[in-house]
């Protein structure tokens, strides 16, 4: 292996040349790039840092180089991702066609499929979403109705998929379909990829409880599919699928360590704001306690994220732990931001305009946005009937 | 900090696994509990743990040790935790050990430790005055009478207190009733004139004491530390035999729980096992992320004292937190989960529940780490 020391040192020789200034602060919400076509890149330069992140293929670095990466290893990557962080530089671009299509499509897209699509990714140049769940099918995934009929050269799809994440900003959607209605439910489903820029699908933002609108529902009418965006074998799909997700329930267990890196406000600070403080401690006992409480087990959490890490790396394979992260790092987010609000008192429940922080306007969103995180990628309950039953066995 | 462990560490923990499984399972101390033993542990296999090294894990080589470390003793404590065995480790090994290596004069050092590691003699930290821990609310008085102390005050929960042969003694030097500094560690003799003890038959079925001294005299060369200056000497003791407590804790939350789940996939009613039940598994699922997470905690507080790392109070704290609240949910989900039968003496699920309780209010439960894990984190 060649030397990470020297690896550590070229690297942050190169991001201290190449990334501009304005990229080594604190990420306001609406700087976040996501890439696609649809990409203003409100601040240039953070086009510039992509560009420059992307032709060196550290957008995804461990991705193989003719598919644009880098092809780092995971020491190196980890190296990157540690220089990266010491120099405070911005993530250049985030997006699921990074965290959960990449990785799916490497393991099993054709060459072509390969090819044609992983390398805008890499360049931010085609923006991703998923269209897994259905007005009818969420927990109970398999039960999805949207049909792909395959006509000669052609799928023809038609259907309606719900809480697509990003479809009114995105270009292509990689989606679940039934291909074959008499099978057994999970026998019937298959992989496409799908180009939204067929006039047949619609996407319709939905209003969250937080105000914003992140995702939509997503309708699907005689949308003509080109039979090679299949992914795998027909009607096996749902294999795809289920390590679609585990890459998607990997990403979001790393929650609370994201938004620690951004997130200026801690409960804790907020409380001694707030709430004041008595010989330089939290002023009120309970609140401190819970405060504490939570830390320790965020801190203990973390740990478990390292040692799983370290048990990797020594070749281990992935242990039980790994079935936990989705589960307890968002529960441990949501509690994050009731802390916070518990700490904040009425500062922290304005809803916009004058009379609040900035800061604490958007923790009030934030905190309403995080309730989805333990819904969004399978739910609270969905991770707790996994681990019961893959981890202890439990019988159904 | 290392969270994975060495292939020494793995050998060290097969070993201990086995040895307690065979040689001492629940049945020993049910046994020890029925014939209200006069030692409540066994003294031949205590010479026999001896024999394998783990009384001188903490002890460096110049006094007969190996100094392996509190990984290593962590361990053993683990998978004595897991038959609930009832051995001096805590109180020898782990705190008698430290206090002396930490703090002990040459001559204490040569005096006591190669005893020690032999498994001849046992220590014991009078420490405590009240029904909550608090190391620093010290009463028990040490005057200054010629060359050397008279102590006289009441300690309470000593732990392994009626078969030490010694005992290190928190008394009070100088200052006020809860002031930290003006505290000193003394080496008593058990024999000593003046000092005796009291067995209290715990809930857990296993050893503790309460020791009175009155006019106890001790020499000068006795004290164990600076004077008053034993609250340092004694917070390092604490945080180290929170951290094996804390993994012994994690080795009967772990078995304790494992025997649930069992019992979930045995036990049938409704004409399915009860395991099916979604009321039951998530809540089975629910302890199993507490247990890998603070198996975590525990190895990050064993590893952290090995290494030397800076925030060994706050792992500390941190380990004793999460085995505390663990050990509690699964000790009493335990025997929720087992229904009426769980509530019977003849079932040994009860003994880790009885055992949870005593074990979390040793050396601080968890209000206790919480407000000390705040205060070191600076909130
Ligand atoms: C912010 C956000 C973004 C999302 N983004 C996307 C996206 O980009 N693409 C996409 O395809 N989907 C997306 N989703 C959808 C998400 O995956 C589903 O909401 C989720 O899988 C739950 O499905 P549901 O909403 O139909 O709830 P239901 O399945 O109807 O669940 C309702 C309640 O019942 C419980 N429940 C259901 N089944 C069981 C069971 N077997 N045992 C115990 N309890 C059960 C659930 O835990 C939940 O509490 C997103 C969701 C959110 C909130």
């Amino acid at each position: 292996m060649p030397d990470l020391n020297t690896f550590r040192a070229e690297t942050r020789a190169w991001l201290e040349q190449n990334c501009p200034p304005s990229m080594r602060t604190a990420q306001p919400d609406d700087e976040a790039i996501t890439g696609g076509t649809r990409e203003k890149y409100k601040n240039p330069e953070s086009k510039i840092w992509l560009d420059r992140m992307a032709a060196k293929g550290w957008t995804a670095p461990t991705w193989p180089k003719e598919y644009g990466g880098a092809a780092l290893s995971e020491p190196e990557a980890r190296v990157l991702a540690e220089e990266m962080q010491a120099l405070n530089c911005r993530p250049p671009i985030r997006g699921m066609g990074f965290s959960m299509l990449g990785p799916t499509l490497l393991e099993y897209g054709t060459e072509e499929q390969k090819r044609t699509h992983l390398p805008k990714i890499v360049t931010g140049e085609i923006r991703w979403c998923q269209g897994y769940s259905e007005p009818g099918s969420g927990s109970d995934l398999a039960s999805l109705s949207t049909r792909a009929v395959l006509q000669g050269e052609h799928f023809l799809v038609n259907g309606h998929k719900i809480w697509t994440s990003g479809a009114h900003f995105s270009d292509w959607i990689f989606c679940l379909v039934r291909t074959d209605p008499t099978a057994k439910k999970h026998e019937g489903i298959s992989f496409l990829l799908i180009d939204m820029s067929d006039p047949g699908v619609r996407p319709q933002p939905i209003r969250l409880i937080s105000g914003y609108s992140v995702f939509c529902e997503t309708f699907f009418d005689n949308v003509q599919v080109p039979a090679k965006n299949l992914v795998g074998e027909m009607n096996k799909g749902w294999t795809i699928a289920k390590r679609l997700l585990e890459h998607e329930r990997k990403g979001i267990g790393g929650i609370g360590e994201r938004a620690k890196e951004r997130s200026e406000q801690t409960p804790e600070q907020l409380a001694k704001k707030y709430v004041g403080e008595t010989d330089g401690r939290i002023a009120a006992p309970a609140l401190r306690d819970a405060i504490a409480r939570f830390n320790i087990d965020q801190r203990a959490f973390g740990l478990t994220r390292q040692r799983t890490a370290e048990e990797a790396k020594a070749g281990a394979p992935p242990g039980p732990a790994s079935a936990m992260f989705k589960y307890y790092a968002t529960e441990l987010n949501k509690r994050r931001y009731e802390l916070m609000l518990d700490s904040a008192g009425t500062e922290m429940l304005g809803w916009e305009g004058e009379g609040f922080e900035p800061d604490n306007l958007r923790t009030t969103r934030d905190w309403l946005r995080a309730k989805a995180n333990t819904i969004e990628g399978g739910t609270s309950e969905i991770q707790l009937n996994i681990i019961a039953k893959r981890v202890l066995g439990l019988p159904d | 900090m290392t969270l994975t462990l060495s292939s020494e560490a793995r050998l060290v923990q097969d070993t201990a696994l086995e040895f307690f499984r065979d040689k001492s399972p629940i049945t020993a101390l049910r046994k020890l509990r029925d014939t209200q033993d006069a030692d409540g542990f066994s003294r031949p296999l205590w010479r026999e743990m001896a024999e394998l090294g783990w009384t001188g894990f903490l002890v460096p080589e110049e006094w007969g040790g190996s100094g392996f470390g509190h990984v290593g003793l962590g361990l053993v404590m683990e998978a004595a935790g897991r038959t609930l065995a009832a051995t001096p480790l805590l109180s020898t090994s782990l705190i008698g050990a430290s206090a002396l290596v930490l703090a002990g004069s040459g001559m204490q050092k040569d005096t006591h430790l190669p005893g020690l590691v032999a498994g001849d003699q046992i220590f014991a930290l009078a420490l405590e005055e009240g029904p909550h821990h608090a190391p620093t609310r010290i009463a028990t008085a040490a005057k200054k009478h010629g060359g050397g102390y008279r102590l006289s005050g009441k300690k309470t929960f000593v732990l392994d207190g009626h078969v030490a042969d010694t005992l290190i003694v928190a008394a009070r030097t100088s200052g006020g009733a809860n002031d930290r500094s003006g505290i000193t560690l003394f080496l008593v003799p058990a024999s000593a004139p003046g000092l005796s003890r009291t067995r209290t038959i715990m809930v857990d079925s296993r050893n503790a004491a309460i020791v009175t001294l009155k006019d106890v005299e001790v020499a000068d060369e006795a004290a164990l530390g600076p004077i008053d200056g034993g609250s340092d000497v004694l917070e390092a003791v604490l945080d180290r035999a929170r951290a094996g407590l804390a993994a012994e804790m994690l080795g009967s939350a772990a078995e304790c729980f494992e025997r649930t789940v069992q019992y979930l996939k045995d036990r049938k009613q409704f004409g399915v096992a009860i395991g099916s039940f979604q009321a039951l598994k998530h809540r089975a699922a629910q302890m199993f992320c507490e247990l890998e997470v603070t198996h975590s905690a525990v190895l990050a507080c064993l590893s952290g004292l090995d290494e030397g790392a800076n925030d060994v109070p706050a792992l500390a704290s941190l380990a004793k937190t999460k085995a505390n609240d663990t050990f509690f949910l699964v000790g009493n989900e335990g025997v929720q989960m087992h229904g009426g039968i769980g509530m019977t003496d003849e079932h040994e699920i009860g003994f880790f529940t009885k055992r949870a309780r005593v074990a979390l209010a040793t050396f601080g439960n968890s209000a206790f780490h919480r407000d000390r894990y705040a205060a070191l984190n600076g909130y």
